[in-house]
């Protein structure tokens, strides 16, 4: 129960499961890196994923909010081969051959997004043979990868897609080192390997951590950083080395220095989690001495104080809607903080860092916007949805390919039972690519995971 | 213009903390009474000297009395927190600040949580501004099986926040009581039954000395348990081990039993309904989080209500899922019922888990979390469907006496309602 809860706070939250946090909202394309190596070299473990098939479908007469801010009643949605190929109103023409799904008093989204996630890598049973998240024997290890951690078996999956309609996700490595590693960038797709998960095309990112984990991490055991000031000095000094091997030929292979080099060519993302805006003021400013940007500051629940300078620097706030005291830097956590980010014109992203709340983002999206309606800053429902799809997919890279519902882009589909900012909704059908993967309706299209056959409950509505 | 809004602010905080209840009716509002029962539109809800005196539809307002217009609002009693840790904490990782773990104390089972109350606490002003009116709360078990004994206590603005001292025992078999106990469930059941029968030794006068495992005030404690004048909560998930809890009956007939979490509680629903035991379960908990907890399910709560156990939302504490987050979590069993397959609760019976249910599990039926007459006056006036995300209350009464909503939060809301530094520091902003 709960108090097992609070233990992990101590624990596990605070410092296992914990958040990283990236930065960017333009986004480089991934693809100057790849160009520098060999694929193999450049680009190892290779995404293997391919769109399950899916029948020409069209989405009729739903409300339905395409990601990037705009909504239309009573809208029509066409995808086929994996993409959508139409968004408009009831005017909208329906090809020939396309399933027609009648959406009338329900909603389409984008699929959903959790920028801040460690389903696989903190894996539900969640033992300690499971505990994947920090390579926590040394502050700085960038070179590991999350995607080497995640157990694509882990029932958490399913969840996320059944009841947060999460289609994409990004798995990131814990917080407890300064620099955590690599993230992985995932299609919520089951399959026997993580390179089937892999998102084709995705940049990497790259997990940051400032404030108490690091150096209670480190400095509990007698090593820096011990301190805040501790963490900033192994950082630049991580950074002026970094630069010092991006600078040359790089021709010898330095897993930990070949990923800081992508993050200052601006191929890799920088995903730092960070709460106490003082600290992020000051993570800025070591970004533009080392010459890189942040792309989001993950759990920033101090970001309101300085919604001004995160627009100014172009960096997103990926955050929860209302925790808070669990931890010092998290004592000033207040439910306004999206909209006053909102109101500040800075980029928001709802996020979980947790294997249930991913299961409830446009909740936890809808509580942050109650709350800012409540002080007076009204933000439109279709911007609450695209805190959960289009920004989350900018801050990752991946806003090219999904985050909304436009031509062209992927067909990652949510219909809704109901408005998907009321608690009261679920999701009915998921699309990825697509590709039907879970439908209310039909208990085939359920995932169950290797784990869960033969277990109690295998199969049942989650 | 952010001055104006803090002065108001304060005022409203200084002069709360010395109100009294008041007599008031709340009119036209959608009431719901936490009963189980469906909202009522354009209903009534009378209080005086601090008590509920009418709820419903066709009351009349006594002459004279102080009416708030409920126009647009629904009023529900104010939510009761079984479970929690209100009161016992400020910071979670702070450990100074938190008294919620006695892993180095040198007792258990007569710990007695009420001794530790602040009802200054942040977190009970949060949870205030939230509708949670009433909660029992009780430390984490991490040294002995027994986690000491829980209170029942208020959230209002003043310093009687202890309601009811030692309203009961908590014990912890299963994987966690495993581990304290030496590492298997087997030595968990064996430290139960020690500590009973040494409680049974002491109340008789037969206990000796050199042959006790636990401390005499610790024995002394459990007397209550197993004399069931207290309640014994029983912290298990597995079905095996929530089965293996209610044959103690068989040794033990006169515990009084609470089962907490059980996350398999469906898969031996109808045994748990059989046994009259009530349970206080998380509301949507559905991983399998540990090898206890495979069959875990968010219809966990429905199937159990279903097959008639009586079922309160509990245990929702700290920061992330606080006592305030506990009409989202009934929401969602709400939603549930709209899903194939899956079992959720009317939107009537998921305000009881929150309200009416959990005030009976504890111990105070008809008193708290229910809207009727002789009831307390802890009423919560929302500015829309309590149990919507987007709906907060708008005002709270706790004894019938109204409640500041402000704290911490609220006020740094307010201090960075804009950035502007032109004039002076955000340090005088206040």
């Amino acid at each position: 129960m709960r108090y097992r809860a609070l233990t992990v706070l101590g624990g596990a939250v605070a410092l296992a499961a914990c958040s990283t946090g990236s930065s960017g909202q333009s986004v480089q394309s991934a693809s100057s890196a790849a160009a520098t190596a060999s694929k193999s070299e450049s680009a190892p473990f290779p995404s293997t994923y391919r769109r399950y098939p899916g029948a020409p479908t069209a989405l009729v007469g739903a409300t339905v909010y395409d990601g990037k801010g705009g909504m239309i009643e009573g809208g029509t949605v066409l995808f086929a081969d994996g993409k959508v190929v139409g968004i408009g109103g009831s005017d909208l023409g329906i090809p020939a051959g396309y399933t027609r799904i009648d959406g009338t008093g329900k909603f389409v989204t984008p699929g959903i997004i959790d920028i801040h996630s460690h389903l696989g890598n903190y894996p539900s049973p969640s033992v300690q043979a499971h505990s994947d998240g920090n390579e926590a024997t040394s502050p700085m290890t960038p070179q590991v990868w999350a995607e080497h951690s995640v157990w694509p078996q882990d029932p958490g999956f399913s969840r996320a897609m059944a009841n947060g309609g999460i289609t994409s996700l990004q798995i990131l490595p814990g917080s407890a080192n300064l620099m955590g590693g690599r993230s992985a960038t995932l299609k919520n797709v089951p399959s026997r390997t993580v390179q089937g998960m892999k998102f084709p095309d995705a940049p990497y990112g790259f997990k940051m951590a400032c404030g108490e984990n690091p150096k209670r991490v480190y400095g509990g055991r007698g090593r820096m950083p011990s301190t805040r000031m501790g963490n900033f000095a192994v950082n630049r000094q991580m950074w002026l080395d970094a630069k010092v091997y991006a600078d040359g030929d790089r021709k010898k292979r330095d897993l930990a220095k070949e990923t800081l080099a992508g993050v200052l060519d601006g191929d890799i993302l920088v995903h730092n989690h960070c709460y106490r805006a003082d600290e992020m003021a000051l993570v800025m400013d070591m970004a533009k001495e080392a010459g890189y940007r942040v792309s989001t500051f993950h759990h920033a629940v101090e970001a309101y104080k300085i919604g001004d300078l995160l627009k100014e620097n172009e960096v997103c706030s990926a955050i929860w809607a209302d925790w808070y005291g669990f931890k010092m830097e998290s004592y000033d956590g207040i439910p306004e903080n999206a909209a006053l980010l909102q109101k500040e014109g800075a980029c928001v992203v709802i996020h979980s860092d947790d294997d249930m709340g991913i299961q409830r983002l446009n909740q936890e999206a809808a509580k942050a916007q109650a709350a800012g309606k409540r002080m007076g800053i009204d933000i439109s429902d279709a911007t609450v949805i695209s805190w959960i799809t289009l920004n989350a997919a900018k801050a990752m890279g991946i806003d090219d390919q999904t985050g909304s519902l436009e031509d062209g882009k992927m067909a990652d589909v949510v219909l809704w039972n109901g408005d998907p900012l009321s608690v009261y909704s679920r999701p009915e059908k998921v699309w990825v690519d697509g590709a039907l993967l879970f439908d209310a309706n039909d208990p085939k299209r359920r995932p169950v995971s290797d784990f869960e056959l033969g277990q109690p409950g295998e199969g049942d509505v989650k | 213009m952010m001055k104006r809004t803090l002065l108001a602010a304060s005022a409203a905080l200084a002069f709360a903390s010395s109100a009294a209840a008041q007599d008031m009716a709340v009119t036209n509002a959608t009431v719901a009474t936490g009963d189980g029962s469906a909202p009522i539109e354009n209903a009534t809800v009378v209080v005086r000297g601090g008590q509920v005196v009418a709820a419903g539809s066709g009351v009349t307002v006594p002459a004279g009395m102080q009416t708030i217009d409920g126009s647009g609002r629904w009023v529900t009693p104010g939510i009761f927190m079984p479970l929690t840790d209100l009161g016992l904490w400020d910071v979670g990782a702070v450990s100074n600040s938190n008294d919620s773990r006695a892993g180095d104390a040198r007792f258990n089972a007569a710990l007695d949580a009420s001794t530790a109350v602040n009802y200054a606490s942040q977190h009970i002003a949060v949870s205030r501004g939230g509708g949670v009116t009433r909660a029992t709360i009780a430390l984490s078990p991490s040294d002995s099986i027994f986690a000491g004994q829980g209170a029942a206590i208020d959230l209002g603005a003043d310093a009687n926040a202890v309601v009811a001292p030692k309203v009961f025992q908590m014990v912890v078999l299963g994987e966690a009581g495993a581990r304290i106990a030496g590492g298997t469930r087997v030595a968990a059941f064996a430290e139960f039954a020690n500590a009973l029968r040494e409680a049974r030794e002491v109340q008789s006068g037969r206990r000796v000395a050199e042959d006790s495992m636990l401390g005499r005030t610790d024995a002394e404690a459990l007397g209550a348990v197993i004399d069931g004048q207290q309640k014994l909560y029983v912290h298990v998930e597995r079905a095996s081990d929530i089965l293996s809890v209610l044959d103690l009956k068989k040794t033990y007939p006169r515990l009084d039993l609470v089962l907490v979490s059980v996350s398999e509680g469906w898969m031996v629903a109808r045994q748990i309904a059989a046994s009259g035991v009530p349970v206080i379960a998380d509301a949507i908990d559905n991983l399998p989080s540990s090898f206890e907890q495979l069959g875990a399910t968010q219809s966990n709560v429905g199937r159990m209500v279903d097959a008639g156990v009586k079922v309160a939302i509990g245990g929702l504490s700290g920061g992330i899922t606080g006592p305030r987050t506990a009409p989202q979590f009934a929401g969602n069993l709400v939603s549930l019922s709209k899903l194939p397959r899956a079992s959720g609760l009317t939107w009537g019976e998921a305000l009881a888990t929150i309200t009416s249910i959990p005030a009976e599990i504890s111990g105070f039926g008809g008193k708290y979390g229910v809207l009727k007459p002789g009831a307390a006056g802890d009423v919560v006036i929302w500015d829309g469907d309590p149990l919507e995300v987007s709906s907060a209350p708008v005002r709270v009464f706790i004894d019938g006496v109204e409640q500041p909503l402000d704290n911490h939060q609220t006020r740094l809301r307010e201090r960075y309602r804009d950035l502007d530094e032109s004039q002076l520091p955000k340090a005088y902003d206040w």
